[in-house]
């Protein structure tokens, strides 16, 4: 039985979107640094590969258009490379991957703060690179123009604009790859004889030109542990598995269904062939909203009473299970033959599922054989087996 | 009640002052390295720990630089684990304003500030040209004057992002439904020359309300700047003289600002080395001055000036009697020069004055020339030192630079802090816990107007 590798979505109280109201959440604490480290800490207990942190440039809004003035719902929230950062010295195992949109951001920044938070982690730092197609997120920079293109309904796949802006995250994660790069591992020499701190035949301008940007490297920080830090792409459809398929290490689809998770499987895997990669096999989880309960009928009555709080069902990009645990095992074995490598959860509730998911759902996986009993590996690409990259620009 | 002593610790990272080749140096990037300097500095109970900022390698003659220490971490991230591993130290970073956007630099201070309850500054710099553009969108080059115009509205802009969260609109009530009182929360809009944005901001208010604002600039429009708006100033100006005049020129900005003498600490960076004995520390002093400047670096500071090569020349013999190059500068890219603000011409021939008259050769003009060690001798030498500029106002405190990383501040810590402590003149605990309560300034509770 192959082991499968879980993730978990940390956002706010938890991905319903009443779930600062359970009676579990702790709705004021959600800017404190002892929410995300006692969070991360539940989860590391668990032995899970990683948690994503969710970010974005602008107010929550469920409109994509302008921001829907909503104040029923969790507003407000903290870079999450930051969040991460903070985290990382509280724990051991666990990869921490922020979310952070390349749309309106400097790849130059980026690349380096990711660099250290491998460093600040030892080893444990990956990036869920994500595009912004929301005007309103737009003239917060006032650089550019993004014009509203709707998110259900209209195959946007097609569409210039997102055309332009996934080419630029293909671009973007080119240039975080080549200035990890940009320094060999070696480059630092403290040579006391020739006075040399560097070897500068180790370090190497990246000279990138692309339609958005040109950079010119080196970066400023010097090689990561991991060579690279794990970079993570959320693909909805066609469009994305491009992107995460040319640019991603592991790809976060959202199938509604066991064909629909063969259909996402084999469409980055084909994107991955295309761009013929070379440096091992990419992951595919595939991504599943949870309210978990002792019994089924504990965990539909949780749905539903969140359901009332919130107004309305709540219906979401992925699909979303009420179950138990186990039922929800069975489940992610069933879709894993569809080709899977694992899934990222996004708990209801976090100060409820997630605990679900680590003393419920992973001790009966454990039990199955599909799940790891113990961490085996120290960095993140440790725990999806995967070798740290060699340096493109290090001489054979 | 004397004057109360503010000290900071910066941690040496590129610079020509770090001693990399002294056997106790240790790694600048590890993360463990930051951890025991910070936490040496808050066993020391210091204000805040500093970092400084470079966008891109040095370069001299077109190769990247590798005499100094090369390659630093992240400010943001370094900053936000440091906030893991210790609980009042403050946190300052430094933070280009050229090369970054108000939107995303307010969020990050805004985050850093609730990640570390209070505890984070913002050193905003202006430097430096083109050649650090190239790594960035922005790209391209503004000149001295555009820089401090840009500084001067990415400012202001980001204060109206951190104010605008007044710190009362998070209900969070589960009961009645509302998590937010208004739908507006956040609402700002910008209109300037440099920047004009509008929208919603998405950090609520942070616990320091704003970060703790610090300058660095010595230009006429820098020291403008400092007393307008900022919190403390980062000086180069560490000389008992050259501190008093700097420090009384700045402080008598403020009233035209409608600020008190004491809503601005000046702070210069100090370098220090200890020794059992004054002698036996003018001798280490004197071997850390060897290490600093090697023959090669001084053939290589003085081409900074000379804005010429002069690989051919002795470092151990005399100065080049061709005068420098006065076109633009293009020896020396990406670091503060030599020539900044003055005549090289000049400099060169009062360099080549103070040379014959001392029998100088290149390597001890250079080391006679550049910054020497602001405080040397016994701990209690040094303590008495520290105090004296403070209570004669050449200075509120310092921002010291150990020339060893990571464990260059632990004998400070150990044996000068104390002899401070039991003058009175140095606290033995931390009264508050937010950075700005460590610098005595005024809380700013919920918003106050943009200054
Ligand atoms: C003591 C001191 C420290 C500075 N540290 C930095 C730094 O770490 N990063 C940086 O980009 N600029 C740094 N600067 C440069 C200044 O912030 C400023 O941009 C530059 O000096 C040009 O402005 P000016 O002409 O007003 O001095 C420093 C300046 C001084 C005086």
């Amino acid at each position: 039985m192959s082991q499968l590798h879980l993730a978990v979505g940390l956002e706010g109280a938890g991905w319903h979107p009443a779930a600062w109201r359970d009676p579990a959440a702790a709705p004021h604490d959600l800017l404190s640094a002892a929410y995300w480290t006692e969070l991360v800490a539940v989860a590391e207990r668990g032995l899970l590969d990683l948690v994503t942190i969710e970010d974005g440039l602008a107010l929550q809004s469920e409109r994509d258009d302008a921001p829907d003035g909503r104040t029923d719902r969790v507003r407000g929230r903290l870079d999450a490379v930051l969040t991460a950062a903070r985290v990382a010295p509280t724990t051991r195992h666990i990869g921490l991957v922020p979310s952070a949109t390349v749309t309106h951001t400097e790849p130059f920044h980026l690349s380096k703060a990711v660099a250290t938070l491998d460093y600040v982690s030892t080893g444990r730092a990956g990036l869920r690179v994500q595009a912004s197609l929301r005007p309103f997120e737009a003239r917060h920079f006032g650089r550019r123009e993004v014009s509203f293109v709707p998110r259900q309904g209209v195959d946007i796949a097609g569409d210039p604009l997102v055309v332009d802006l996934l080419g630029e995250v293909v671009d973007y994660v080119e240039v975080l790859r080549r200035l990890w790069d940009s320094w060999e591992d070696d480059a630092e020499i403290r040579d006391v004889a020739t006075g040399r701190f560097v070897d500068i035949e180790k370090l190497h301008y990246i000279d990138f030109e692309g339609k958005h940007f040109s950079v010119r490297g080196p970066s400023i920080t010097p090689r990561p542990p991991q060579g690279q830090p794990l970079v993570v792409a959320l693909a909805h459809g066609p469009a994305a598995y491009a992107v995460a398929g040319r640019a991603a290490d592991v790809a976060i689809v959202t199938p509604h269904s066991l064909e629909e998770a063969r259909a996402a499987v084999e469409g980055v895997a084909a994107e991955r062939s295309a761009a013929a990669r070379t440096d091992g096999p990419g992951h595919v989880l595939g991504d599943l909203a949870v309210v978990l309960g002792a019994t089924t009928a504990e965990a539909q009555d949780r749905l539903a009473r969140l359901d009332e709080l919130a107004g309305e069902p709540w219906s979401t990009d992925v699909d979303v299970i009420a179950g138990t645990p186990t039922e929800l095992a069975d489940r992610l074995q069933d879709w894993a033959s569809a080709g899977l490598d694992g899934y990222r959860l996004r708990p209801a509730v976090l100060a409820t599922d997630l605990a679900h998911i680590t003393t419920g759902l992973v001790p009966e996986l454990q039990r199955r054989g599909a799940f790891r009993t113990a961490y085996t590996a120290s960095t993140l690409r440790g725990h999806f087996g995967l070798p740290r990259p060699a340096n493109r620009y290090a001489a054979v | 009640m004397p004057k109360q002593i503010h000290l900071a610790a910066h941690f040496p990272g590129v610079n020509n002052t770090t001693v990399w080749s002294d056997p106790r140096g240790g790694s600048h990037i590890e993360f463990s390295s930051f951890v025991h300097f910070a936490q040496t500095a808050e066993r020391a109970k210091f204000d805040f720990l500093f970092l400084a900022e470079g966008l891109r390698l040095r370069e001299q003659a077109g190769k990247i630089y590798d005499l100094d220490v090369v390659g630093r971490p992240d400010t943001f991230t370094v900053l936000s684990a440091l906030a893991a591993v210790t609980e009042q130290l403050g946190l300052t970073g430094t933070i280009n304003s050229t090369f970054n956007e108000p939107y995303e630099v307010a969020r990050q201070f805004a985050s850093l500030d609730h990640l570390s309850a209070g505890r984070a500054a913002w050193n905003v710099v202006t430097s430096w040209d083109a050649f650090t553009g190239e790594n960035f969108r922005r790209g391209g080059f503004l000149p001295q004057d555009q820089r401090y115009a840009r500084a001067k509205e990415f400012l202001t802009t980001a204060f109206e992002l951190f104010d605008s969260w007044k710190g009362d609109e998070i209900a969070a009530d589960a009961g009645s439904g509302q998590f937010v009182s208004r739908p507006d929360v956040g609402a700002f809009s910008h209109e300037g020359p440099q920047f004009s944005i509008s929208g919603q901001f998405n950090v609520p208010r942070s616990p320091q309300g704003r970060p703790v604002i610090f300058q660095a600039g010595d230009s006429e429009e820098g020291r403008e700047f400092a007393a307008s708006t900022a919190d403390a100033i980062f000086s180069r100006h560490s000389e008992f003289e050259a501190g008093r005049a700097f420090y009384t020129d700045v402080k008598d900005r403020l009233a035209t600002y409608g600020r008190s003498r004491d809503s601005l600490l000046i702070l210069p960076a100090a370098t220090f080395v200890l020794g059992d004995t004054d002698a036996e520390a003018q001798e280490i002093a004197h071997q850390v001055r060897l290490q600093q400047v090697s023959g090669q670096t001084a053939i290589r500071f003085l081409e900074q000036l000379w804005n010429r090569d002069l690989s051919a020349y002795d470092p151990d013999g005399p100065l080049p009697d061709i005068d420098p190059d006065t076109g633009d500068d293009h020896i020396a890219k990406g670091r503060a020069s030599v020539r900044m603000n003055r005549d090289p011409v000049a400099v060169a021939r009062e360099w080549r004055a103070l040379a014959t008259e001392k029998g100088l050769s290149i390597r001890e003009l250079i080391i006679e020339v550049t910054g020497r060690q602001s405080f040397v001798g016994s701990p209690r030498t040094v303590a008495d030192e520290i105090d004296r500029f403070v209570q004669a106002d050449a200075s509120d405190g310092f921002i010291l630079v150990p020339h060893v990383t990571p464990g260059g501040l632990d004998g400070f810590a150990d044996t000068v802090v104390p002899l401070l402590q039991e003058k009175g003149v140095y606290r033995t605990e931390y009264e508050g816990t937010t950075l700005r309560e460590h610098l005595g300034l005024a809380a700013l509770g919920n918003a106050v107007p943009v200054g």
